[in-house]
């Protein structure tokens, strides 16, 4: 079954604002009818405070597979984590009212939840990440004098021609799961939702320094998971 | 120096970068935390070798594609449970 919200990406090229392009590109009509998906935060957070139902809704749908990936790498099952979601959900609507917008919603919507899945999974404030730090390619790839002995093949372009789109996401999706969780939070808010650096740093509590570490680690591994697809396979 | 000292890996100071380091200044690049010689350094690299620029090329591409997963399906049950949420907090109101 595929996601209604699965045509709403956000754009990571430039990074910064979240562009939401439809994908696959389809000018004109809207990919399926229940997609409310196209509306930016700020309107459905504009009738979620009018009373509108189908707001939240939407809202839900959009944030709620990240909430709970999110929880998942905090708490120990996938129970606790539906349970802390859905107590985030809650804390969102009776929280609607005071928030300011002095961040976006949807990092306000993230920090209540990585709060809140802290305190459930009572792991310890982040021991951080420097266990982690092997090389994002691997040595073996570089002769002695630190140039390439293996050079990265050509394939940028070739990616969604030669793998299936479904069969692409699903192998990225399961790179990111077997990401370290540090490593996974932060390239799940940055690259798979949009938030900038700021924003990661703020719902995850951690350093802009940490954050990029994390992020070139979690990064190089899941280019490293695409090139075994798609290096030097033709 | 800071560069050469942080990675740990031995170019000769105020040569230029080797690809084993260029690699691991990738994130910095992209997120603009290079800044000054740090990023002349790196550019010039990226100018004078095909492979590093392959490799910076795919790392943006696995970003733009990280950017189409989605996270997952909402269940027709958890639809239903946070549905039920909305109503029972709209009655608390
Ligand atoms: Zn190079």
């Amino acid at each position: 079954m595929s996601s209604p919200w699965a045509c709403a990406v956000p754009d990571l090229r430039e990074d910064r604002l979240r562009t939401v392009v439809v994908w696959p590109p389809q000018p004109g009509r809207a990919v399926s009818d229940t997609l409310p998906a196209m509306e930016p935060d700020e309107e459905l957070l504009r009738r979620l405070r009018a009373g509108d139902e189908q707001a939240f809704v939407a809202l839900v749908e959009r944030y709620n597979g990240s909430m709970l990936r999110l929880a998942l790498s905090f708490v120990p099952s996938r129970a606790v984590a539906e349970e802390v979601v859905q107590d985030t959900w809650l804390a969102v609507l009776r929280g609607l009212a005071g928030f300011e917008g002095r961040s976006s919603l949807r990092t306000w919507m993230f920090t209540i939840l990585a709060n809140r899945a802290r305190t459930t999974g009572a792991r310890e404030l982040r021991s951080i990440p420097v266990a982690d730090a092997g090389p994002v390619v691997d040595a073996s790839r570089f002769g002695p004098d630190g140039s390439w002995s293996v050079p990265p093949e050509h394939w940028v372009e070739e990616a969604e021609e030669r793998i299936e789109a479904g069969k692409l996401t699903g192998l990225l999706r399961s790179a990111m799961d077997s990401l370290p969780a540090r490593q996974r939070e932060v390239v799940l808010l940055r690259d798979v939702e949009g938030l900038t650096s700021t924003e990661v740093c703020s719902v995850l509590a951690i350093s802009e320094a940490n954050q990029r570490v994390l992020l070139h680690r979690g990064r190089g591994k899941l280019r490293q998971v695409l090139e075994a697809e798609l290096g030097g396979s033709r | 120096m800071r560069l050469i000292s942080r990675r740990g890996l031995g170019a000769g100071l105020g040569r230029g970068l080797v690809c084993q380091q260029a690699v691991e200044l990738v994130t910095l690049y992209l997120e603009g935390a290079l800044r000054g010689a740090e990023r002349r350094r790196f550019e010039k690299h990226l100018a004078g070798c095909p492979h590093c620029t392959e490799y910076l090329a795919q790392i943006r591409e696995t970003i733009r594609l990280a950017g189409r997963v989605t996270p997952g399906d909402l269940t027709p049950q958890m639809r239903v449970d946070l549905t039920d949420l909305y109503r029972r907090w709209r009655e608390e109101g």
